[in-house]
């Protein structure tokens, strides 16, 4: 069933809206577990939108699987998808700042907290997002440090390349899932691939860790896969590559690619002097993480993670 | 006046990009000033541009103090105003949440922190900031409630108010905050506009500035003696929204004093002309903020009210 989660009147004619579809079994015992699955807080990052057709998709297939409640969001920021904007058009608000929101805020304040009422109550909520638009990420489950016993059993599920720790102290605290784990829906963050861009791959994959999940919370009772088995990584894990030189980055190495350390990552390059500027080379062993997906670069621009150490061991 | 590169890179396509400062005197670091951050706070840079023309004046006159150094930072982001984009041009980050930044970071990052090692020594920082609505606002100096801030320091500036804050969570990567957690007594200056030029609020923020240096004993320099200051808090300013959504008519604006129910504007239907809604004054006060945009959202925040303010 389609509802409507939140309307407010634009400045001409039009209203935003952002939607729900809510699936729950056709004879509700009223004890049903709820997952909500939402996307689209940034108008730049659509893999969630795959994600969201395809979950929806399998559960109208198999109806007589679902023994719970699943609510999907597909587009919290409706104004950005449109417009292809990250943030929420005019204000230039980060939509994932602003969590849990305010009745007496603005276009995006007032909107959020209409968001987070509708999911607050929810066993699990699972944030869909991609990178941003330069950089190609592994799927990855992100969550903060101060959460791991309570989130690793859901992150474990999701079918993932890796899941990568962070120190609670740098995480943002008007973030939707931080806001979520607050009031206690147990919530995670999925990043993969890169922006204005869908990876079918990545994304199938990720639905199949959805509807492993949803068997594990009892929501759902059809087949499910068997979660790929996960390296879990924290930060000191992780080394970043970052470029020293400005130009454009020609990288020698693909995502998922295994190097050691003094392997060459790729170059930088001056186009109208035909010079390589900078040699790019590995800092460690481990596995490209994260890849360079924007060809224009500056000085300081990340161009590469690896991640190594005890968590590929 | 000397001129310093304070941080440099090169980009792709425009070349060397550089950040000036420019001081003023020679010893002690007394007071830093830094410009706009952002590819749309064209006051802000212009208040830098008058301030530099006082500060070479007044060094050439042989009055800023023996021993004494002012830095002036005009602007850490002319690119992207170049480009007439707000953010980082090429890849939108806000220099202004990336402090203390990360010398082996992102381009924001790394220009954050190599100017935070450059003025963390500085007695006192003060920042030309933007106000973060977009609107009309009456000059102010605001703090950051840190613990460390003064507000008696702030009222040295003869500015109309002293608006202090809670500390946001993104307030954290400003520089005002890292600035006074470096032990820098911080304040933002804030004048009446951002992304048009008002040349009065503009004189009356440069003459704050320069009337501060003086009572700092960091300059000589004969000026008005301003306002005495009204402290306020931001959460004692009444925030008024539009109830409905469309074109918005001004009738009262910044800095007037009105009363409990007086008519502030009128939003009108786009379509038919109709006036959908009368924004009342919720309380007696002094209009602290109006916005500016033609048409607003439902819900916006237009006006901002010094709760039962006389003039």
């Amino acid at each position: 069933m389609i509802e409507t989660v939140v309307s407010v009147d634009l400045m001409v004619e039009e209203e935003l809206k952002v939607k729900k579809n809510h699936l729950a079994p056709d004879f509700p015992t009223g004890e049903e577990k709820r997952i909500c699955i939402v996307s689209g807080l940034y108008g730049d990052e659509l893999q969630g939108q795959y994600i969201c057709y395809e979950v929806i998709r399998r559960i109208k297939l198999e109806y007589e699987n679902l023994i719970g409640i699943v609510d999907v969001y597909p587009a919290l920021n409706p104004m950005g998808l449109d417009s292809k904007t990250r943030e929420i058009p005019g204000s230039g608000i980060d939509m994932n700042s602003i969590f849990p929101g305010s009745k007496l805020g603005a276009l995006g304040e007032y909107t959020a907290s209409c968001i987070f009422d509708d999911i607050k109550g929810a066993d699990v909520c699972i944030d869909l997002h991609a990178s941003n638009l330069y950089v190609h990420e592994v799927p990855q489950v992100r969550m903060n440090d101060d959460r791991v016993d309570e989130l690793m059993p859901i992150a474990k599920c999701l079918n993932v390349d890796m899941i990568w720790i962070h120190p609670s102290n740098s995480v943002l605290n008007g973030s939707l899932a931080y806001s979520l784990n607050e009031v206690g829906v147990r919530s995670v963050v999925i990043e993969s691939g890169v922006a204005y861009r869908i990876n079918q791959q990545y994304c199938n994959a990720i639905v199949d860790g959805l509807f492993a999940l949803m068997k594990e919370m009892e929501i759902w009772k059809g087949n499910t896969v068997t979660p790929k088995k996960v390296p879990i990584t924290n930060d000191k894990d992780i080394r970043y590559i970052n470029a020293e030189s400005s130009g454009i980055f020609i990288p020698g190495v693909q995502l998922f690619a295994q190097v050691k350390k003094g392997d060459e990552l790729g170059t930088v390059v001056n186009v109208i002097t035909g010079a390589v500027e900078e040699v790019v080379y590995a800092t460690g062993d481990g596995m490209i993480c994260s890849l360079r997906d924007y060809p224009v670069i500056e000085e300081g621009s990340l161009l590469a993670r690896i991640v190594g150490g005890n968590a590929y061991e | 006046m000397n001129k310093e590169i304070i941080f440099s890179m090169n980009t792709a396509f425009r070349g060397e990009f550089n950040i000036h400062g420019y001081s003023y005197g020679r010893g002690d670091k007394a007071a830093c000033i830094v410009g706009s951050m952002r590819g749309n706070e064209y006051q802000q840079l212009y208040m830098c541009s008058l301030l530099a023309q006082r500060l070479a004046e007044i060094e050439a006159q042989g009055d800023v103090v023996a021993g004494k150094e002012i830095l002036l930072i005009p602007t850490l982001n002319y690119s992207s105003m170049n480009a007439e984009k707000k953010k980082w041009i090429s890849d939108d980050s806000d220099i202004n949440r990336s402090f203390p930044g990360n010398i082996e970071g992102t381009a924001t990052s790394r220009i954050a922190a190599t100017l935070m090692d450059r003025v963390k020594d500085y007695t006192y920082g003060i920042q030309f900031a933007s106000f973060y609505l977009q609107g009309i606002s009456i000059p102010h100096v605001r703090m950051m409630e840190t613990g460390t801030e003064s507000t008696s320091l702030a009222n040295l500036f003869g500015m109309p108010y002293v608006l202090t804050g809670d500390t946001r969570s993104f307030d954290t990567a400003t520089l005002n905050y890292n600035w006074q957690k470096m032990g820098t007594q911080a304040f933002s200056v804030y004048s009446a506009t951002t992304d048009t030029l008002d040349g009065e609020s503009a004189k009356m923020a440069v003459s704050a500035v320069l009337r501060f240096l003086t009572r700092m004993g960091i300059i000589r320099y004969e000026s008005h003696g301003g306002y005495i200051s009204t402290t306020l808090k931001e959460k004692d300013l009444v925030s008024v929204r539009a109830d409905e959504a469309g074109f918005f008519r001004c009738i009262v604006g910044v800095n007037q004093e009105v009363k409990r129910g007086q008519v502030l504007a009128e939003i009108i239907n786009p379509m038919d002309g109709n006036i959908k809604a009368e924004v009342l004054a919720p309380t007696d006060g002094i209009v602290f903020f109006v916005q500016n945009s033609p048409l607003v959202f439902q819900n916006v925040v237009i006006y901002k009210i010094v709760r039962r303010m006389h003039q």
